[in-house]
């Protein structure tokens, strides 16, 4: 059952379609404080997918009545931009942007020191700008900076990959092409390099004895998004030598 | 059978941190404000810059909102009022009341007095945080020396955090400001701050600068340098 | 009966007991129900402990979707209508029965069950569209499995309308629908770093993280959806994997 447009071979001599090894990310590019007006924001790039977060908060909640008078609430929206897919993308909510705005919402619920700002509200804005594949994940590295740079105590930043099965072979980070004529696009995140998974969804047919290798490889790759994570922290916070004087 | 897990500190003061950063491990260490405890470690939960004190360990941070602590000198903005009551914009996202009987000594016959004629919506005051509850409910106080109505000036907002930062050890770096451009500042510990003087262009843009640059050494010399050159 | 606190399910959890006494592995007892609505293709009722969900499969005819123009569509809806709890808005779908429909789609399409191939009219054109629609009438807990298993036992059970003069004729049949196999959701809760099956709602309301598996008539996974807040480790995940092998199996039996 071939779709549109489906290549004969996914990979081709050991390399995937795009020239990379199995175990290569894209070209990743993350950078904290691109926008004035949010208190923090942030874009994260894998290849030819961006996304932009922003973090407003916290603030005050309204309407009043859906405060938590012990904890911050926080709101999390995914959206699509209209023009970062091949075919329009009609402004507005959809069922996915719902969905994924839900699990981005849980995972990086399970680092944000909420009780140290109850009654408030803290609005995490994730925009896609284009979309080549593994876009959550993306998303979800930018809101995890951005949520840094706003001054929002968290215990750990959330680092994301996707993972996946084409022609029969595990990859790391699922591009555009692998997402729609390969087999399994598996999207997971952790919480910094630790063994915790707080994002996990799969599309496709893995076996028993496949599950555990994906994981396994996931663990790597965010563990390597963590490092690129960090970097750009303290990229734009370069302190020079210490300063003696307070 | 609890292993004893030998006590190191792995940072040094004023050394930039990231959350989750581990700090120092052992139980010898105490956590001060920014840092959080996790088994034996003590790990960040802020971007900012280390500050030791004695055993206790804490984070300045590089951003984050105001959050009123009783006792702040702080510059808010009238937003509203009620019959008894102004409510006050302490750019927190928390707000304040000021409660008639803490700013008006007198007294006001409420039957024939609007409570305007004091503060009106749109005045920018310099108050003091008299009390805040535990559900976050901050009443004012101008019950103070310093507390009074700011007229004409202008006003820009800082990181809270950098605060003490513009006011330097005892003050030095506000003093310096205020010398070079002959200007009044007042800086409220909510991150507000007010000039009115001579060069407030020059005095905003060094304040700028300190809130930019406050974690890079050589801060000093720069400011200095930079109302010398006094543009 | 009264509500336990989270604070209860939990102590509960940690001493190795849960409210109702059951086993972590253990289902409630299910009855299943199909051809409940005469009106629809398919349709089936499940009962899962007190949790009661109806589905129903209508076959309509629309265009394909143009990156495969020869096969039918499935659309997966859920309502979680106001009478089923009181919690439940009446309203556009919201977050939670999006999420619901989604998960159940997910294991459906993924797992190829339906041979969607053969459900083309008219290349390019024509084809059947399979709308699945699960309406949950009672929450006491584990929405996601009662309402696949129901999606499940209605398609087993769904027969495909005449297609005549470009009209349907509802009531008249060409045959069943065409399925290649049969995929189960099992959905596994952690509580208090314990895994166990099939919560109910008070077990909900305390829960850490779920992790919802389909998978199919081979063992194989065929999808997964982490929800709730907290987090799975690597050895949490392969225990999860295997619980829903095991228990996909039994759940299987019940309709097949």
């Amino acid at each position: 059952m071939s779709k549109v447009g489906q290549p004969e071979k996914m990979i081709i001599d050991g390399k995937r379609i795009d020239g990379r090894s199995f175990e290569e990310f894209r070209p990743i590019t993350a950078e904290v404080g691109v926008l004035k007006r949010a208190e923090g924001s942030a874009i994260f790039k894998f290849g030819d997918t961006y996304a932009l977060a922003a973090v407003y908060g916290p603030r005050t909640m309204h309407p009043k009545h859906m405060q938590n008078p012990q904890k911050a609430i926080l709101r999390c929206r995914y959206s699509m931009a209209p023009f970062s897919t091949n075919e329009r993308i009609r402004p507005g909510v959809s069922r996915r942007s719902v969905e994924i705005s839900k699990v981005l919402n849980e995972a990086l619920s399970n680092v944000v020191f909420f009780e140290d700002y109850p009654k408030t509200g803290i609005d995490v804005f994730v925009e896609i700008l284009q979309a080549d594949a593994s876009t959550r994940c993306a998303g979800l590295n930018a809101a995890s900076l951005a949520l840094t740079e706003a001054g929002i105590p968290i215990r750990d930043l959330i680092s994301s990959c996707s993972v996946g099965k084409v022609d029969n072979q595990i990859v790391l980070d699922v591009g555009g092409n692998e997402d729609q004529f390969g087999d399994v696009d598996m999207a997971t995140a952790t919480i910094g390099s630790e063994d915790k998974f707080v994002l996990l969804q799969m599309d496709g047919i893995i076996t028993k004895e496949e599950f555990p290798i994906l994981i396994e490889l996931a663990r790597k790759g965010c563990t390597e998004v963590y490092e690129r994570q960090k970097n750009a922290l303290k990229e734009k916070y370069k302190t020079g030598e210490i300063d003696v004087e307070s | 059978m609890d292993k004893e897990v030998k006590s190191e500190i792995l940072v040094k003061e004023r050394q930039l941190v990231i959350p989750g950063e581990t700090l120092a491990r052992g139980l010898d260490y105490l956590p001060s404000s920014g840092c959080y405890r996790v088994n034996n470690e003590l790990k960040s939960k802020l971007l900012g810059l280390v500050k030791l004190k004695d055993r206790f360990i804490g984070i300045i941070p590089l951003a984050g909102v105001y959050i009123p602590k009783t006792g702040d000198g702080i510059i808010g903005l009238v937003e509203d009022m009620q019959t008894t009551i102004w409510i006050v914009d302490i750019n927190s996202p928390y707000d304040a009341i000021l409660p008639l009987g803490e700013a008006v000594g007198e007294y006001v016959d409420l039957n024939r007095t609007d409570i305007s004629i004091y503060y009106d919506i749109g005045d920018l005051i310099y108050a003091k945080v008299l009390n805040v509850s535990k559900s976050k409910q901050v009443q004012l106080t101008m019950n103070d020396h310093r507390a009074r109505k700011l007229i004409g000036g202008r006003v820009l907002t800082i990181t809270p955090s950098k605060v003490p930062r513009l006011i330097g050890k005892q003050g030095s770096m506000i003093e310096l400001i205020k010398n070079k451009t002959k200007c009044q500042i007042i800086v409220g510990q909510n991150g507000v701050v007010w000039i009115k003087g001579e060069q407030e262009g020059l005095a905003a843009k060094a304040i700028l600068t300190i809130e930019n640059e406050s974690h890079i050494s050589g801060l000093t010399d720069k400011i200095t340098a930079m109302l010398e050159k006094g543009e | 009966m009264l509500k336990a606190s989270e604070n209860y399910v939990r102590k509960l959890i940690e001493e190795g007991m849960r409210i109702d006494e059951r086993k972590f592995e253990q289902f409630r007892e299910i009855k299943i129900e199909t051809d409940v609505i005469k009106k629809a293709e398919g349709s089936a009722r499940v009962l899962l402990g007190n949790t009661h969900v109806l589905v129903g499969v209508k076959m309509s005819v629309n265009e394909p979707f143009p990156d495969t123009p020869d096969e039918g569509v499935l659309i997966v809806n859920a309502e979680l209508v106001p009478v089923a709890s009181p919690t439940f808005d009446p309203g556009p779908p919201d977050k939670d029965s999006i999420e619901l429909a989604r998960v159940v789609d997910r294991g459906i399409r993924e797992s190829k069950c339906i041979d969607l191939e053969k459900l083309c009219i008219e290349d390019g054109k024509k084809v059947w569209n399979v709308n699945i629609d699960i309406h949950v009438l009672d929450h006491d807990g584990n929405l996601i499995d009662a309402s696949a298993l129901g999606a499940m036992a209605a398609l087993t059970k769904t027969r495909i309308p005449r297609y005549e003069d470009e009209k349907i004729v509802f009531g008249e049949y060409q045959g069943k629908i065409p399925l290649k196999d049969t995929p189960i959701a099992v959905t596994i809760t952690k509580i208090s770093n314990k895994l166990l099956v099939d919560a109910n709602l008070e077990e909900e309301n305390a829960l850490d993280a779920r992790i919802t598996i389909a998978t199919n008539e081979n063992g194989d996974l065929c999808a997964i959806q982490k929800g709730g807040v907290g987090f799975f480790t690597t050895e949490e995940l392969k225990k999860a994997a295997d619980l829903s092998i095991e228990k996909g199996k039994e759940l299987r039996a019940l309709i097949k």
